[in-house]
Formats: structure tokens, sequence, C-alpha cells
């Protein structure tokens, strides 16, 4: 099957996000599709898919013009999306997941016997051995991945999206998925790999397309192109540009945590330091344990023991409404299960860690919030209507900055900041980062846990690795490079 | 006029009152004694025992939970503290148990749903079945009269006061306070924030099962002084009050515009909403509907007016 994208361009609302993109991918070849989170590659993706229509261009396959309403036309069609966050159902059985939605039946029942035949036939090809009545959910990401891969497999599987697949996997797990694509490729199967990784890209693609703010910069046979000329597309810019620059000294120690052990084994004998002024980074693959430690610092779930100091004294966190108490602020990774209420006015979320602050003789001073936030807004650089708009209606960006109001508005004095600039765009970015070195020049300590590396490098005096639960190693900002973070990440030494 | 229907528009949704003055506007044509002064001091009075539980209800709701032991709160309170009275207890303080026993059952479901973490519907329809066995456990299934008609407690159901009946004040005055709880103290705020995004108004900072206990602690009294008003009006607790209460109350806060998934709503719509189940209530009556029509035009109206929210919520949701 031959996909070709023409002219495609995409707006949401006045934000153009794609402009004239084309892009042509043949069976039995993987073209690499490169580019920074907001590049436009997952929406490219997504118009693809049909999960939203573009707002010009078409797209032909095997030279005829189509579009899908749905993602699940286009998986009908042979073309599969792995997205990052894969969408099983952890209840369900491997088997209920590999036919959800096409069960096959007979005389109006589900057929097994069937159903178990063609899971199997699917696993041998891939060389897959994973039990077909275990849960989804205790299984290994590695594991899900094979399992959606599998999935499209049995439906006629021509083109497929993989998107950042090794992000979460171990190194063992990474080869065997390296071989499964050498297989399906010999299949005659597409595959659209997305990726920051450069290794994976020159191991696995035969051509690469580097796309930046929503374009198409290049696309290149992999073996006429090398690592520099890629990133150089890629950022558009020297990469100091996009991390300013921060030129605030580092004081004395102000936050501490010794000895953190978790009490569901996710993390052991978790022990560090941050100063005042000091932009911390805990780097790792995802699942390594970083967002569990920072969940336990702030009493969202108890750890079994450890000890955390303030300025030198212990204190006892044991709810987040504790922490707050002290000063501490905590950003978490997902901003719509956790950072915001969505049906609520910026107003009200931005206040609500801070409420207290606003009571007056025991009532809530309404006027008294909407000037503050109407302060928070301005130095934020929130893109909105005014205090009261509703936050669902914001862009991703500027929602982020919403959360980020709610904690600088309890006038922090440890930060922690989970995937701080997760899904935000740009400019968005740059913007969040200007804050974080305000506030770290105001002494500030912050904490930040990210995955994407260029970002813990861009911006961290200091960078802590943690594999498997534990801290792997510490690193100086000044003497960070990608292959010394990843090596701890991925070796834990 | 701009700022009269500003006010109004603040004050509650525009459709709901609307839709009461419609009501009202059919119900007198088709018989005027509707709306003489006896009548609606008489539709008042039948509003107060909804209006009460419903207020409380009101907290319940937006914070995503539901309430289904209201009535029973209702019949075990009064029912305990009239055989306080029965026993000699002295009317004031009797009265006073019966509100502190009717927020300690409402606390008792708080306890379950937020420190054991189990469904507000399952562990309310519970303790629905348990207090109203109780209450006939306790009363063998006869009402108490024993003391019931000192002049104390008739007042509370049957006094009036600059020609308004009693009960009806003590309701404007619960939800003076109840309103100003919701809307303008930080509690308020927390328990909207608490319906909207539990994990995020935790996170927050907001002591989410402090507040859970809270909620159905009010939502308890608010049941037990509806309990006290059909009391003294009756002069004698009942085993059966209360029954079905729990449907008009919360009626009323879905007809007054409050989400029942939690976070959206006002006290202000709740309290049209029990104008609309008494007008509906007391107007069927007067243009001589039977009682057995009357449930389905009931559930009908509720049926219409969540209809009604709801295409107006996708729509201001499109725009």
């Amino acid at each position: 099957m031959k996909i070709e994208l023409k002219n495609i361009s995409k707006a949401f609302g006045v934000n153009q996000v794609l402009k004239d993109i084309s892009l042509t991918v043949n069976s039995g070849e993987v073209h690499a599709l490169m580019g920074e989170n907001g590049a436009g590659k997952s929406t490219l993706m997504n118009i693809l898919t049909g999960l939203f229509p573009a707002s010009g261009g078409k797209i032909f396959i095997d030279g005829e013009e189509r579009t899908f309403q749905n993602p699940r036309e286009a998986e009908l069609f042979g073309i599969s999306f792995i997205h990052q966050e894969m969408n099983s159902w952890p209840e369900l059985t491997v088997m209920e997941n590999l036919f959800l939605g096409r069960e096959i039946k007979k005389n109006g029942l589900l057929n097994n016997k069937e159903m178990r035949k063609q899971s199997r036939a699917a696993f041998n090809e891939l060389g897959v051995n994973i039990p077909l009545n275990v849960e989804i959910g205790t299984l290994s990401v590695g594991q899900q991945q094979m399992i959606e891969i599998a999935k499209s497999f049995l439906s006629n599987l021509q083109i497929l999206i993989m998107d950042e697949p090794t992000s979460a996997l171990t190194e063992r797990e990474t080869s065997k998925l390296f071989e499964v694509i050498q297989h399906l490729k010999k299949r005659g199967v597409g595959i659209i790999y997305i990726s920051h990784r450069m290794e994976e890209i020159f191991k696995l693609s035969d051509v690469v397309t580097v796309m930046r703010d929503g374009k198409v910069i290049d696309t290149k046979p992999t073996k006429d192109t090398n690592v520099n000329e890629l990133v150089k597309k890629m950022v558009g810019r020297e990469i100091t540009d996009y991390y300013p620059h921060k030129n605030t000294p580092v004081g004395d120690v102000t936050f501490e945590v010794s000895h953190l052990e978790s009490a569901t084994n996710k993390f052991h004998d978790i022990s560090f330091s941050v100063k005042s002024g000091e932009i911390l980074a805990f780097s790792g693959l995802m699942g390594s344990g970083r967002t569990e430690v920072m969940r336990a610092v702030f009493g969202i779930d108890k750890p079994k023991s450890g000890v955390i100091k303030l300025h030198g004294k212990p204190i006892r966190i044991r709810k987040p409404l504790d922490a707050i108490r002290h000063g501490i602020g905590f950003l978490t990774e997902n901003r719509k299960d956790e950072g915001l209420i969505l049906d609520f006015s910026i107003r009200e979320n931005v206040t609500l860690p801070s409420t207290r602050n606003f009571v007056k003789n025991l009532f809530f001073n309404t006027k008294m919030a909407m000037l503050f936030v109407r302060d928070l807004i301005q130095r934020l650089t929130i893109r909105s209507t005014g205090t009261e708009q509703i936050v669902g209606n914001l862009s991703g960006g500027n929602q982020q900055k919403v959360v980020l109001a709610k904690w600088v508005g309890i006038s922090p004095k440890v930060l922690i900041l989970d995937e701080p600039t997760r899904g935000v765009d740009v400019g968005s970015k740059r913007e969040i980062y200007e804050l974080m070195n305000e506030l770290a020049g105001k002494g500030v300590p912050i904490i930040m846990v990210s995955s994407d590396l260029p970002e813990v490098l861009g911006v961290s005096d200091r960078i802590i690795v943690m594999h498997e639960g534990r801290i792997a190693g510490e690193i100086l900002g000044k003497d960070a490079n990608q292959e010394k973070i990843m090596q701890l990440a991925t070796l834990g030494e | 006029m701009k700022t009269v229907s500003n006010f109004l528009n603040r004050f509650t949704s525009l459709t709901t009152l609307a839709a009461l003055a419609v009501l009202m506007v059919l119900i007198t044509v088709m018989n005027p004694s509707f709306l003489t002064t006896n009548n609606l001091l008489n539709l008042l009075l039948q509003v107060t025992a909804n209006g009460f539980i419903a207020f409380g209800m009101t907290f319940v709701i937006l914070t995503g939970g539901i309430d289904l032991s209201v009535g029973a709160i209702l019949a075990l309170s009064s029912a305990l503290s009239a055989g306080m009275i029965g026993a000699g207890m002295p009317l004031p303080l009797a009265v006073l148990m019966c509100v502190v026993i009717g927020a300690g059952l409402g606390a008792i479901n708080g306890f379950f749903i937020a420190y054991g973490k189990m469904a507000p519907f399952i562990v309310t329809l519970a303790t629905q079945m348990i207090f109203r066995g109780l209450t006939l456990v306790f009363t063998n299934g006869n009402p108490i009269t024993k003391g019931m008609d000192g002049f104390f407690l008739a007042y509370i159901g049957q006094g009036y006061l600059f020609g308004i009946p009693f009960p009806f004040i003590l309701m404007i005055i619960a939800f003076v306070a109840l309103y100003v709880l919701l809307h303008k103290t930080a509690f308020g705020k927390s328990v909207y924030a608490l319906g909207g995004n539990e994990k995020a108004a935790y996170i927050a900072g907001v002591q989410s099962n402090r507040v859970k206990v809270a909620i159905y602690t009010i939502s308890g009294l608010m049941s037990a002084i509806a309990g006290l008003v059909i009391t003294s009006r009756l002069s004698s607790a009942t085993p059966q009050a209360g029954n079905g209460y729990e449907m008009f109350a919360i009626a009323a806060v879905v007809l007054g515009g409050t989400s029942l998934m939690g976070g959206k709503g006002r006290m202000s719509g709740t309290i049209i909403g029990a104008l609309i189940i008494g007008v509906l209530n007391n107007g069927l009556n007067i243009i001589g509907v039977s009682t057995f029509w009357q449930q389905v035009v009931e559930g009908a109206v509720i049926i219409v007016a969540v209809l009604v929210d709801v295409i107006r919520n996708k729509r201001s949701l499109q725009s």
C-alpha cells in the first residue's frame, strides 16, 4: 500500500498547526518522522487515520483519493496507529483486547476457539510469547505494545504508525520491537516511525522526514543524512536560544529528602536535596519511579518510611494540604486529570490551593481573588478572555500555565514540576522556562521531572537519573549530555 | 432592566424561574382559587419540609454524591426525640436533641462514604433501610403522641409570625445560612471543587474526607429540622414520616439546575425547584387531578426539565 499526503493543512481555531504538508509512504519501507513536540507529527497522523478532518489537502491511497471518517475505518482499511499512551482496557484479558469490537462469533455467541487459534498464529508470526488469558493491566508496557501490534496484524495490517514506541521500553523490549518491525517490513508493511531517538532512526529507517512548526522541513533517504543535519533541521535554531539562560546563583540546601521508601515497592532508598534557586531535574525512563517519588513527597501516596526536611527542620506530610501549608507546590504530570477542574473558571482553578488567603472575616472575598488572578494571568501571559473564562476552553499551553499559576499563587517555598511542558506549544514552553528561572532567581528551589532530554539538559543546574526505582546517579548540568543520562537511565550505572 | 436581569442571572437560571411562572399562570387559569392568599400560604407550608431537605441535598449532589436516607433520618430523629419528650425531657432540649441526632446519623453516612470509600448510593440506600427499621423497632409501628402538644413544639410547625407561617420563615433562615455557607466561604469552594474534580481538589489541598462528612452531616441535620416541622404539625411522630421524601428533594435539586455529576449548580436553583414541586402538588390537587395521575405528571415534568437543561448545556458548549 502506498500512501500519499498532499498539501495537508490544519487549523484549530486561529492556531495553524499544519501548513501544506506532503508526505509519501511506500509499502515495505520504514519512514521516520522526526520533530520536536508540537511540530505537528501526531496531528498529521491523526488526520491520516481519520480522528479529525484536515482543513485542506488530500490523501491518496494507492493513487485513489480517500478520507477516513474515524480511526476504526482506517484500521479496517489496514492503517493502524499505535499511540504513546495505549488504549487498551486493563481489566480485559489479552485475547479480549485483541478482538475488542471485532469479536468472531458463531451462532451469535463468541467463538473463543477460533479467536484463540488466530491469536496464537499472530503471536507465533511475531515471535511473541504472552499468555492469552491474563489481564492486560498486569503486563509490561512492552508486552502491551506487542499486543497492540498483534491486534493490528490480525486485521489486515498494511501501514503501521508508531508514536515514540520505545520511550517506555527496556533495552531488551526495544530490540524485540526492532525485530518485529524488520519482520513486518519484509511482509510488505509500510511503517511510519515517530521518534526523537537518533540511534533508532539510523538503525531502522529507510527514509526520514523532519517536521518543524507544522511544516515539512526536509525528506531524505536516511543513508544520505547524519545526526548533525537532522538536529539542525529539527530545532531550526541554536539550542541555547531555545532554553533561556539562567544566570542566578544556587544557594544553600533548603529541601531534603532522605531514605524515602515506597509503600508499594515503586522506589527504594531515595535521598536527595535541593538548594535555594536551584533547578534540579529528575530524569529516567517512564516507569522508573520519578513521579511516584514526588507523589510521596507531596503526600498523595503515603511512603513506608523516610524523612523530609525543609530549612533543616523535619516536616510531616501526610496529605497534600500539609505539603501546601509548608509552602510546597506540585504540578502533576496529568493536568486534565489531576491539575484542573475543566468546567471551572481560571479564577476558581487558580485560587483553589490558596483559598484561605482570600478569606476575610470568615467570608471568601471574590473581588480580591479576581484581582490576584488577573495579576497572575498577566505575569504568566495566559491568553484568555479574563479571570472568568472556563479553563476547558483554553489551549493546552495556556491550561498548563493555569496549573502553574495555581502553585505560583501559594508563593511556594519549594516547587515540584512533573513534566511541566508536556503537550505544550513551543512558545508557551519558553515562557514556562522563563517563569522557572524567575522563581529560581527569587530563591525558590525547583524540582523538575522530565522525560524530555533536551529540556533536562537545557534548564537544569543538576540532574538526578533514576533507574528502576532507585537513584542511578547524579550529574551536574554543565557536565551532562544525552549519552550520560541515557546510560544511567537504561543501565542504572 | 439590565441590572435586574443580571442580578437574576447570577441568582438563578431564568429558565427555571420562567417555568415556575408559567406553571402558576396555567394552574390559575384552570382554577383561579389557586391564587388566593389562603392557598398560597398553604402552599408555602407544603414546600417547607421538602425545602429543608433539598437544601441539604444540594450540597450532597454538588459533590457528585446522593443521599437516599433523608426520609429515614427524618423519621428516626423525630421518633427518638418524641420518645424523649414522652419520657419527660423539656421541649427545647428535645428539639435540640432531634437536630443533633439527625446530624449524627448524617455523619455516619459521611463517615462510611469518606473513610470507607463506599459509593454514596449504596451507603445511603443501606442506612435508609437501617434507620427506617430502627424507627419501626423504637415506635413499635405506632405514632408517638405523648406530651407532643406543648406550645414550643407546636409553634415550629403551626405558628405564624407577621402573618407568615413560622416554618416558612425558618426555611428562609436556613436557606440564607446555607446560601452563605455554599457561596461565600472557603468550605463552599471546596464543596464545588470536590464535585468538579476530586483528584485535582485533593492535590490542591481540599480535605475531601472532612468535607464529605460535613455535607452528609448537613443533609442529616436538615432532614431532622424537616422532621420537627412535620412532627409539630401532626402533633405526633409517625414511623412512616418522610417516606419517599428523598425523591422530592432530589427532584427539586435537579429541577433547580444542579448537575448530578457534581460541581455545577446553585442553592437558589434548589429553592425554585422546591417551589415548582410544591406548586405542582398543590396545583394538581386544586384542578382536580387524581393522586395517581399526579405522580405521572411530576415524573414527566422532571424529565422535560432535565432534558431542557441537557440541550442548553450542549448548546453553550458548542458556542
